[in-house]
C-alpha cells in the first residue's frame, strides 16, 4: 500500500518513471504518429475551449481534461470499432478518435442542434452517438460503471466478442456503484475495462482526504479484477496496458481496472482557479506534460521528424479553428422541439 | 377460460415474453436457480430459460438496476426484480437519472422492466410496504404501471416488455394469492397509458389503482345498496396518465374520489384532482377529494396499519360524505 506520508502519491510516480518499458513492445510508427496526432487534436480543442470561454465566447461551464490527452487518445485507439465506451468530460480525445467532429464536440458545447445532444445536454456530458460505440456520460458519476458492465454483459449473453471500455476519477472511486461494479464483474466475468484517471483531485479534496489508503489498484485486485497502476502522462505505456487489458477482456479472460496515474492541470470546471492545488505539485506535472514528453520522445528514438510533427500541429490548429466557426454558425435548437424525445 | 392468481399472471406474462424474444431475461435478488425469488414469481424460470435468462445478482440494487440500463441500451429487455418495492430507493440514480434521460440526451433507449412488490395491509412494517411510485411519475422519461387484476398483470407486464422506454411496474403484494381471475392463454396484451371503467355508476366516479381498485370495487357494492352507485375508473397506467377516461366520466358523474394506498400528500392522487379541477370545473358538484394512506412512515402493528391505511370502510365513507356535499 502507499504511505499515507506521501498524500498525492509523488514517491509512488517517480517509481513509476523509472520502470523500464517491457521489452518487443515497440510501436509501429504510423500508430505512434497515430497517438501524437489525436493527442494534438484534444489537447489544441481543449486549449482552443478554455480560451473561447475565458473570452465570453462559452455557454455555461466547461472542463478541461489537459494532462489527460495520453489517456484518453489510447482508451479510443485501443478499442476495436464494435466496442462501446463511456468516456467522462476529460476523455474528449476519445470522442474524437471514435469519430466524433471537433464541430460537433463545439455544438455541444455551445448548446447548438448539431451537437449529438442536440442542445439537451449541458457542455461535454450527454455526448453520446451510439453509431459510434459512444455513450454520453451523466454527472453522478459512476454511473456509467454499472451502465458499461451491463453492456459488457449484452456481449457476454449474445457471445460476441466485444468490449465494454469506461473511466471514472478518483474520487469516483469512494461511491458505492464503484465497489458493486466492481465486485459484480469480477462476479461475472464480463468483459468490461475500468480506466481510473487518478488526477490527485476530486473537485478541491485531495486523494489524502478521500481515501486513507491510495491503494486503488489493491482494491480492485481484491475483487477478483486484473488490476494495475500505469502512468497515466506516458502515452505509449498507456496504450499498451488499456491494449493488454481490452484484449483479455475480449478473450473472455475477465475484466481490468487500471490505475492512470496523471495530475489535473486546471481546476475541476472553468470556474475553478483551483488555488488549492500546491504551486510545486502543478510544476511538477507540467515538465511532465504527456504532449512534450511524447514529442520528445519520437524525435529521440527516431520516430518522427520535427517537421513532421509540427505539420501535424498545423493541421490541428486549422481543424479546430474550422470546427469552432462550423459550430458558431450552427442553429441553436428550436424551442418547439424542447419536449421532443423524452419517449422513444 | 381459465383462472390464475395475479401472482401467477405475473410468471405467465414473464413466461410468454421469454419464450416470444431471446432477448429477455430476468435479473435481481434470488430471482435464480430453484428459489425464484421472495415471492416465487420467477420459480422455474432457469430451469426452464436457462441460468444464463435468470440472472441472481448481489444486494446491490444501484449497480444492478445500472447493469440492466447497458443491457437494454445494447438491446436486451431485462425484466428486473427489486424484492420489494421498498428497496427501489437504493438503485434511484440509476432509474431517475440515467435511464430516464438517456433517450432525450443522446437517443439512446433503454427498453427495461423493473418490477417492484409494492404496497401493505400484510403486517410488513415501515420497509417491505411502501408505495414510491409518485416518485416516479414525477421524473420525465419513465412510464409506469400498476395492475390491479390478473388479467392486467399479465397484459401490462406483457406490454412493458415490449416498450422501448423505462417501465416501472408496481405489483400489488396483498393481491398476489388474494385475488384470482381469468387471464388469457399466449399473447396478451393491454395498451400502457389505457384506464379502464371496471364498474359503471352515475353518482360519482371513484379512481384508483393496484391493490385499492378491489376495495373501491366492495365499496361500491356496499354503496349500491344504500341507493349509491358509484363508477370505479382504473388507471392502471399511472404515467402516461389516462385522463381523457377519468374526464369522461366526471362528465356523467360530477363527483370525484380518487383512493390510493400511498400517503396522500403529493401523491398521484393530487395531480388527478388537480387535472380534474383545471379541466372539469364546470362538471363539478362537489370539491375533489382524496383518500389516501397518512403521512407516515407505514406502521407495523396492525390498529398502526389499519389507521393508516384506505380500505373499503373508509372509501365508503368518503364517498357517503361526498355525496351529502
Amino acid at each position: 500500500m502507499t504511505p499515507a506520508k506521501d498524500p498525492i502519491g509523488t514517491e509512488l510516480h517517480k517509481a513509476l518513471f523509472s520502470k523500464p518499458e517491457p521489452a518487443g513492445t515497440r510501436l509501429t510508427d504510423s500508430l505512434r504518429l497515430d497517438l501524437y496526432r489525436w493527442m494534438r487534436l484534444t489537447r489544441t480543442l481543449d486549449n482552443t475551449m478554455v480560451t473561447m470561454w475565458k473570452q465570453g465566447r462559452g455557454l455555461g461551464g466547461t472542463f478541461s481534461g489537459r494532462g489527460h490527452e495520453a489517456i484518453s487518445v489510447s482508451m479510443g485507439l485501443a478499442l476495436g470499432p464494435d466496442d462501446l465506451i463511456a468516456p467522462m468530460h476529460r476523455d474528449i480525445g476519445a470522442y474524437l478518435v471514435r469519430g466524433m467532429t471537433p464541430a460537433r464536440v463545439f455544438g455541444n458545447l455551445l448548446g447548438r442542434e448539431t451537437g449529438p445532444s442536440r442542445g439537451r445536454d449541458a457542455n461535454l456530458h450527454g455526448m453520446g452517438d451510439l453509431s459510434l460505440g459512444i455513450v454520453g456520460y451523466v454527472s453522478h458519476i459512476p454511473q456509467q460503471l454499472p451502465l458499461s458492465l451491463g453492456m459488457a454483459m449484452a456481449f457476454k449473453y449474445r457471445e460476441q466478442p466485444r468490449v465494454a471500455l469506461t473511466v471514472c476519477g478518483d474520487g469516483g472511486t469512494t461511491t458505492g456503484p464503484y465497489h458493486e461494479t466492481l465486485n459484480m464483474a469480477a462476479l461475472y466475468g464480463a468483459p468490461l475495462v475500468l480506466i481510473v484517471e487518478n488526477n490527485k483531485y476530486a473537485y478541491s479534496t485531495p486523494l489524502h482526504q478521500q481515501m486513507a489508503t491510495f491503494a486503488i489498484a489493491e482494491r480492485a485486485a481484491g475483487y477478483g479484477l486484473t488490476a494495475r497502476t500505469e502512468d497515466g502522462n506516458d502515452a505509449e505505456a498507456m496504450y499498451l496496458c488499456i491494449k493488454q487489458a481490452v484484449e483479455q477482456a475480449r478473450a473472455g479472460k475477465g475484466p481490468s481496472v487500471i490505475e492512470a496515474r496523471t495530475m489535473r492541470m486546471l481546476g475541476h470546471a472553468i470556474h475553478d482557479g483551483a488555488e488549492y492545488v500546491p504551486q510545486e505539485l502543478l510544476e511538477e506535472w507540467e515538465a511532465r506534460d504527456p504532449l512534450i514528453l511524447y514529442r520528445r520522445r519520437l524525435l529521440e528514438e527516431g520516430g518522427a521528424e520535427a517537421a513532421q510533427l509540427d505539420e501535424i500541429d498545423a493541421w490541428a490548429a486549422g481543424e479546430i479553428e474550422q470546427a469552432v466557426a462550423e459550430a458558431e454558425a450552427a442553429p441553436f435548437p428550436d424551442p418547439d422541439t424542447v419536449t421532443e424525445r423524452v419517449y422513444a | 377460460m381459465r383462472e390464475l392468481t395475479y401472482l401467477q399472471a405475473i410468471s405467465d406474462g414473464i413466461i410468454e415474453e421469454m419464450k416470444r424474444d431471446p432477448n429477455v431475461l430476468v435479473l435481481g435478488e434470488d430471482v435464480g436457480g430453484e428459489f425464484g425469488g421472495a415471492f416465487k414469481v420467477t420459480k422455474g424460470l432457469a430451469a426452464r430459460f436457462g441460468d444464463h435468462r435468470v440472472l441472481n445478482t448481489p444486494l446491490a440494487e444501484q449497480s444492478f438496476i445500472g447493469m440492466a440500463n447497458g443491457m437494454a441500451l445494447m438491446g436486451l429487455r431485462p425484466i428486473v426484480e427489486v424484492q420489494f418495492a421498498d428497496f427501489i430507493s437504493t438503485g434511484f440514480d440509476s432509474i431517475v437519472q440515467s435511464a430516464a434521460t438517456i433517450h432525450y440526451r443522446f437517443g439512446g433507449t433503454i427498453p427495461w422492466v423493473i418490477r417492484a412488490p409494492s404496497d401493505g395491509g400484510i403486517r410488513s412494517g415501515p420497509f417491505h410496504s411502501q408505495n414510491p411510485e409518485a416518485w416516479f411519475v414525477h421524473t420525465p422519461g419513465l412510464k409506469v404501471v400498476a395492475p390491479a387484476n390478473p388479467a392486467d398483470a399479465k397484459g401490462l407486464l406483457c406490454s412493458a416488455v415490449r416498450d422501448p422506454n423505462p417501465v416501472i411496474y408496481f405489483e400489488a403484494k396483498p393481491l398476489y394469492r388474494s385475488l384470482r381471475g381469468p387471464v388469457p392463454e399466449g399473447e396478451y396484451l393491454v395498451p400502457l397509458g389505457e384506464a379502464k371503467v371496471v364498474r359503471e355508476g352515475c353518482h360519482l366516479t371513484m379512481v384508483a389503482y393496484g391493490a385499492q381498485v378491489p376495495q373501491a370495487l366492495t365499496a361500491a357494492e356496499q354503496l349500491s345498496a344504500q341507493g349509491i352507485e358509484a363508477e370505479v375508473v382504473d388507471l392502471r397506467t399511472l404515467k402516461p396518465l389516462d385522463f381523457d377516461t377519468v374526464a369522461e366520466s366526471v362528465t356523467r358523474t360530477s363527483r370525484v374520489l380518487v383512493v390510493h394506498s400511498a400517503n396522500r400528500n403529493v401523491g398521484v392522487g393530487a395531480e388527478v384532482a388537480a387535472r380534474v379541477a383545471e379541466d372539469c370545473f364546470d362538471w363539478l358538484d362537489a370539491p375533489v377529494t382524496r383518500l389516501g394512506g397518512l403521512d407516515t412512515p407505514i406502521p407495523f402493528s396492525p390498529p398502526l396499519e389499519d389507521a393508516y391505511r384506505p380500505d373499503a370502510q373508509k372509501i365508503a365513507a368518503a364517498a357517503r360524505k361526498l355525496m351529502s356535499y
